[in-house]
């Protein structure tokens, strides 16, 4: 193990990938070392290591940055595409939805699209309403694409790894605070399979689901609640979508009680989803209503003060906990 | 500044359809290149009348018309050098030796399509005859050609890729984009405006500012000619210049393609948009099959080698059909395959 932010672990994953193979190429704007290596730094050395051929910096070109990696993807390359920000998605969604989502269905599994797309967001540091969107149901919501938001560095670089290996489509959703935070990351291969959640924390009284950055404050709420004698099960989704129901709705079955936390907007969120799928399967086992914690239906506002006020927080996960207790 | 030189030298004359002072091709490919057409033709007629029997459902866009495009750049590829193009696609997969029983068959819906029935019309692909689709959003087919140039400049293997598109996708924002990226990273695209002369039912009058889309790259220094786009002749040299300027390293290259489609944008489009005589004209005075076969007869085929294959074509179109009619609808489980690499039912 070493100590490293998320962004090195992130980093560590793609260079070992290109070590181990070839076909893996990264492409986006500001990429290669003489662009400084990504604006965070993601992608820093590699261009050096690897060679200019297999890093390419590229011009702010969206719908053409996405449409190369497609096209590179079907030619069997992996290529790691890198859209800056999430919400910049928004110019190469036709690509990502109408092309490499769909390919290998279309093209009856003759075409496989082993695509990576790296994009960065997260509100909590003044970036306003272009910059700070959490898109992920949008994206879980298409077949054939997966989406996968890491919560920690160990996570970062073992979750991208994967990716990076994937036969299918995968967006790898990087939040602009995290990639600062530091913790302990595996030297050496590194590989967490996609489409499993993590059990952080068995508990016995209600299952807590999030993922992403809201992780931190579920983790700190879950050991206070402890210390108070309310045994709280922590499921961090890792991905998205394919979603792992299973290890929900056993976490359910056994708590009685759920809570979901996110960060993007709460209406028609992931949160939504979950809430269904448990209502689906143990309604009538449930002790309480599921909760559901997520932004407000609102753009992301530019003043710290009211930015703070649409985030989740400590306080509201445990009342949202309590709730469900009674 | 070669590039500018290459630019204007490589620009013939092309006034209006067919006053190109065409290259002659020689025999043997001349008359490759005709069986290729008529093949197409043949293929999209008996499409057509399956469409109308309700043998073939959703959209269906037929390249009639158009042939000496597809089949005059193929004739100028190697093994191994890539093709993509929109919806507009069954010319481009026979062009590129794909099976017209299995795109047959895809038409129908049928379990023995290229995309076991999920694909159809617009959406086939061939790894094996490095056909990649099959596109139905227009001018996406571009970005996605760029890349496959992208991956062969990586791989250093000397291949170029075709990307076809036609001229109501030339004014998409992606495809600029993929010029300036091709053009800056020098990637061997080859990319070929089929200038029908209607997107839909809008003529490029009326919807391009653009008089000569030959010229759409010159921002980006992309050489770019207008081809006499029905005669396969002055196709494949025009191609032949394009692939050797590419595939020497140069980056991307532009041809506008002058051409005509004689059916409606697709089956269900009457194209009242124009007169039947601006059809019957093109037909009688431009048509790229009978210009050929006069050149055949006139370089010493026999008429009846040509009839000969003729009714050869007609069977194999014949076998492609009646195989796709008696072939399995798709089985229900095959909803569930190949949405992601492995996939179960929800």
């Amino acid at each position: 193990m070493i100590k490293v932010t998320a962004a090195e672990a992130a980093r560590m994953a793609i260079e070992e990938a290109m070590a181990a193979d070839p076909t893996v190429i990264a492409l986006g704007e500001e990429v290669a070392d003489p662009e400084g290596g990504g604006i965070r730094k993601v992608t820093k050395g590699l261009s050096t290591r690897f060679g200019a051929d297999r890093v390419k910096s590229t011009p702010i070109s969206e719908q053409a940055i996405m449409g190369a990696a497609v096209g590179a993807a079907i030619a069997g390359m992996r290529p790691v595409a890198e859209i800056m920000l999430m919400n910049f998605m928004t110019l190469a969604l036709d690509q990502l939805v109408n092309h490499a989502a769909k390919i290998r269905y279309m093209s009856g599994g003759a075409t496989s699209v082993p695509l990576t797309v790296r994009t960065m967001t997260g509100a909590g540091r003044s970036l306003g309403g272009q910059h700070s969107d959490m898109v992920e149901a949008w994206l879980a919501h298409t077949p054939g694409l997966k989406v996968v938001v890491p919560s920690t560095p160990a996570d970062y670089k073992g979750l991208l790894y994967s990716c990076i290996f994937d036969d299918d489509p995968c967006v790898f959703v990087e939040n602009s605070i995290h990639l600062s935070a530091r913790g302990d990351v595996p030297v050496g291969l590194h590989a967490i399979p996609l489409g499993k959640a993590h059990i952080v924390r068995p508990g016995a009284d209600v299952t807590i689901i999030s993922y992403g950055r809201p992780m931190d404050d579920v983790k700190k709420v879950a050991e206070s609640l402890g210390e108070e004698g309310i045994s709280v099960e922590v499921i961090d989704l890792r991905t998205i979508s394919p979603l792992d129901e299973a290890a929900i709705l056993n976490s359910v079955a056994k708590t009685k009680r759920a809570v979901i936390v996110h960060e993007a907007v709460r209406s028609f969120g992931v949160g939504a989803e979950i809430a269904a799928r448990i209502h689906e399967h143990l309604f009538g086992e449930l002790a309480a209503p599921v909760q559901r914690l997520g932004m407000p239906y609102t753009p992301v506002p530019f003043s710290s003060a009211l930015e703070k006020t649409i985030l989740w927080s400590p306080e509201k996960i445990t009342a949202a906990i309590r709730k469900t207790l009674g | 500044m070669a590039r500018a030189k290459t630019n204007k030298a490589a620009r013939p004359d092309v006034g209006a359809f067919g006053t190109a002072a065409a290259p002659a091709l020689p025999r043997d490919k001349l008359l490759h290149a005709w069986r290729q057409m008529l093949l197409i033709r043949r293929f999209e007629e008996k499409a057509g009348q399956l469409y109308g029997m309700g043998l073939i459902g959703g959209f269906c866009h037929l390249y009639i018309g158009q042939e000496a495009v597809v089949v005059g750049v193929q004739l100028a590829l190697s093994d191994g050098d890539e093709v993509i193009t929109s919806y507009r696609d069954h010319g481009h997969m026979l062009a590129t030796g794909m099976d017209p029983r299995g795109v047959m068959a895809e038409l129908t819906g049928r379990a023995t399509g290229y995309s076991r029935g999920k694909g159809g019309s617009m959406h086939m692909f061939s790894l094996e005859k490095k056909f990649f689709g099959g596109h139905g959003i227009v001018g996406a087919q571009v970005s996605i050609g760029t890349g496959l140039a992208f991956s062969n400049l990586y791989r250093a293997n000397d291949r170029v890729c075709v990307t076809y598109l036609g001229e109501g996708a030339s004014n998409q924002g992606q495809v600029f984009e993929s010029f300036n990226l091709a053009a800056l990273l020098k990637l061997p695209c080859i990319y070929v405006i089929e200038n029908n002369r209607y997107g839909m039912g809008t003529s490029v009058d009326r919807a391009s500012a653009s008089r000569d889309l030959s010229q759409n790259g010159a921002p980006w220094r992309i050489p770019g000619v207008q081809v006499d786009g029905m005669d396969v002749a002055a196709v494949h040299a025009a191609a032949q210049t394009a692939v050797a300027y590419c595939r020497a390293g140069n980056g991307p290259y532009l041809m506008e393609m002058k051409t005509y489609r004689y059916r409606g944008h697709s089956m269900s489009d009457p194209a009242k948009y124009r007169t039947r005589e601006e059809v019957q004209s093109m037909r009688e005075h431009h048509d790229p099959i009978d210009h050929a076969r006069a050149a055949l007869l006139a370089a010493g085929v026999a008429e009846d080698e040509l009839k000969r294959m003729e009714a050869e074509t007609r069977a194999i179109v014949q076998d492609a059909a009646d195989a796709a009619q008696s072939a399995p609808e798709p089985d229900p489980a095959e909803l569930w395959t190949d949405v992601l690499a492995e996939s179960a039912p929800p």
